[in-house]
């Protein structure tokens, strides 16, 4: 199923929630790295693998938006008290907004850098520098707002899986399933059902 | 100048466009052998330098220090030479982080190869008053074959301007950090000044 159902996500959202996973670990990594390496070059090398997937993720993240409006949301499990429900809606709709405005604010210092390193994503696409004014308070600003954006997602992002195991290993319900590839498996209604049987 | 008005149009044209042909033809034919000599370049010489970036734009800067000789051979141009003796740590860009990184091991190395040196093999005149000049530039422990153009820009009393252009292929020599955001290829543009020694 390419489409979300009411009972779980189809697995285009699947598939762009599991590669936006992948995606920001090796980001978190490849914005640390430099740091960790000494050679300039190498430092050099990394930075511009960073700026290209963070852009590759800016891009799936719009995408990702695009399919969410045009697709219906699977409804409250009934595993989850309206609470929680809240609770992850409002982790998740961080998480929406991180995964645009951390790339963006990334975009944000390239583009006030007085570096003026040109963005040159995969080596294929050359990416303009937004319209803004150039200086090295512009630069510093944009940098520490781009890296604590980065670590609050992860912290949220941290969050938000372990919610997702708790309700699998411990709760034994059907929540994680929803954003698993099935493939033919989809959750039943018992499984998302099994703590409160009745619906919303 | 009562001739004028005795002389046809044509011929005064024609006169005056041998005697302009004359003068040309001296001062070209003059311009470098009347220059033979030995120069010591002046740190007052400018070696600028850019490269050019994906979607426009580039890296331009100079180097502060350098040193070098040339020999200008007055009967033949072919026998002069060229010495040239670079210090890449002098190089400028207006940006500190971007001389950081040139000066660091992903470009010039400067710890372990403090200089950059050319030593011309080969001079060929291309014109009345310039020149193709070929050698071996020596970075970072490699070296290669390099060209570069030369046109004899001021000459008077004290000494000798040339305006001096080529291209430098920078991964021969182990500098490729950058590519491709960056171009492989430098553009020198030089102004030698040499004062007779």
């Amino acid at each position: 199923m390419l489409r979300n159902r009411d009972n779980c996500y189809g697995m285009v959202a699947i598939l762009i929630h599991w590669t936006i996973v992948a995606l920001f670990v090796a980001q978190m990594l490849l914005g640390l790295a430099p740091r960790w390496v000494a050679s300039m070059a190498q430092q050099f090398t990394l930075i511009q693998w960073h700026k290209s997937f963070g852009f590759l993720i800016l891009a799936l993240a719009l995408l990702r938006l695009v399919w969410a409006a045009l697709n219906t949301w699977p409804r409250r499990p009934a595993a989850l008290g309206r609470g929680e429900w809240l609770a992850a809606k409002i982790v998740q709709g961080s998480l929406y907004a991180l995964m645009l405005i951390v790339p963006l604010a990334g975009w944000a210092l390239v583009s006030t850098s007085t570096l003026r390193v040109p963005s040159f994503a995969f080596d294929l696409i050359v990416i303009p520098d937004l319209p803004m004014s150039r200086s090295d308070a512009a630069e510093t600003f944009w940098r520490v707002t781009h890296q604590w954006l980065a670590y609050a997602t992860a912290a949220i992002a941290t969050g938000h899986m372990l919610a997702a195991l708790r309700h699998h290993l411990w709760l034994g319900d059907g929540v994680l399933k929803r954003m698993w590839p099935a493939w033919g498996n989809e959750p039943s209604g018992e499984d998302t059902n099994r703590r409160e049987p009745a619906r919303r | 100048m009562p001739n004028q008005t005795t002389m046809s149009p044509s011929l005064t044209s024609t006169m005056l466009a041998f005697a302009l042909f004359g003068l040309a033809g001296a001062a070209q034919a003059d311009a470098l052998a009347e220059a033979a000599g030995k120069y010591r370049i002046e740190p007052s010489s400018h070696i600028g330098f850019s490269i050019g970036q994906v979607g426009g734009g580039g890296i331009a800067g100079d180097f502060g220090r350098f040193r070098g000789s040339f020999r200008i051979d007055g009967r033949n141009i072919g026998r002069s030479n060229v010495d040239f003796t670079l210090i890449p740590a002098s190089v400028r860009t207006g940006e500190a982080r971007v001389e950081t990184f040139l000066r660091s091991d992903a470009i010039f190395d400067v710890a372990n190869y403090p200089e950059i040196v050319f030593r011309s093999t080969s001079v060929t005149r291309t014109g009345p008053d310039s020149a193709h000049i070929e050698g071996s530039l020596t970075a970072r422990g490699r070296t290669h074959r390099a060209a570069f153009e030369a046109t004899l820009e001021r000459r008077d009393a004290r000494g000798i301007t040339f305006h001096v252009q080529g291209q430098v292929i920078r991964s021969l020599y182990g500098m490729d950090a950058g590519t491709p955001i960056y171009s492989n290829l430098v553009n020198f543009n030089m102004q030698l000044r040499g004062s007779r020694s």
